[in-house]
């Protein structure tokens, strides 16, 4: 059930990126997000990219602990 | 869901801090230029290592009052996962010391004392390994763990600070001081360590799910 519905968002996201790609194959839009990343020699992307690690480790640790959560109710 | 809520708090602040610990206004200070701000996230890594590696001496202490194996896989799991954190610090660490230092790894006291200290809980870690008879591996592993808590505190703590280092807060390097750094990243550092440290709870807490688990199925 979990499985599937997290393959499920996998393949919307895979999609999502790949539509995009196409899309817009070089970002010089502005606008103030844009403008913010850009600021201080794009010091901000840097700190989107460990904010993007930081949640992929933390949603890895969710995934874990429900798992050994079920094991741990399944051992009853 | 309620007994959760340490684990979202763990979350929020390491968000709050990587997000700040790069927007903050940091004084420069010598040639360290902006590689000040590895502050908020080397030193969280040796405060989470000695949490970790206090619990594991405690649960050492209590298994050898009751020689239960529960305590002894609390203690074995605290120690690997302090044993990870300390690596990560060092490593950051290195790092750090080749732009500032001139070199990777240095004949500096703090960073040689460091290294022997991790390498006797490494050496803690391949004792159990090497013991195949559970009660044993759990009697010997907990003294072992004794002493190598003993020599922790003298090596990373109280040797570094009595001779000179290049380390900043030894004898003659500025240092987490309010007369060297701006009280702007103390707001930062403290949500760093609570942060940093409720994650590594939160590891400690799987590892030893997991193993107790483990534990049951040998048992059995």
């Amino acid at each position: 059930m979990i499985n599937k519905a997290f393959s499920f968002c996998l393949t919307v996201v895979l999609l999502m990126i790949s539509v995009l790609a196409n899309a817009q194959q070089q970002n010089t839009e502005s606008g103030p997000v844009n403008e913010f990343f850009r600021s201080n020699d794009k010091i901000y992307v840097v700190v989107g990219v460990l904010v993007i690690i930081f949640i992929g480790i933390v949603a890895f640790l969710i995934r874990l602990d429900r798992k050994i959560s079920r094991l741990e109710k399944g051992d009853k | 869901m309620a007994r959760h809520w340490w684990k979202a708090l763990a979350i929020l602040l390491l968000l709050y801090v990587i997000i700040a610990g790069f927007t903050v206004k940091i004084p420069i200070i010598g040639t360290n230029g902006q590689s000040s701000r590895g502050l908020f996230f080397h030193v969280p890594m040796w405060i989470c290592m000695y949490t970790m590696f206090t619990i594991s001496l405690v649960y050492s202490l209590l298994f050898l009052g009751k020689y239960d194996l529960k305590k002894d896989v609390m203690a074995s799991s605290a120690a690997s996962v302090g044993a990870f954190f300390g690596v990560l610090g060092f490593a950051t660490g290195s790092l750090w010391a080749t732009y500032t230092w001139g070199g990777t790894l240095t004949d500096d006291p703090k960073q040689m004392c460091t290294a022997i200290a991790i390498l006797i809980y490494l050496a803690y870690l391949v004792l159990r390994m090497s013991i195949q008879d559970m009660d044993k591996r759990a009697r010997i592993s907990a003294v072992f763990n004794i002493f190598a808590y003993a020599l922790l505190i003298p090596l990373t703590y109280i040797i570094p600070r009595m001779v000179d280092s290049l380390h900043p807060g030894s004898a003659t390097t500025p240092g987490f001081a309010s007369k060297d750094t701006d009280g702007t990243m103390k707001l930062v550092l403290y949500p760093a360590f609570i942060g940093w440290t409720l994650l590594g709870v939160w590891i400690f807490t799987l590892v030893v799910r997991y193993r107790k688990l483990q534990l049951k199925k040998i048992i059995q």
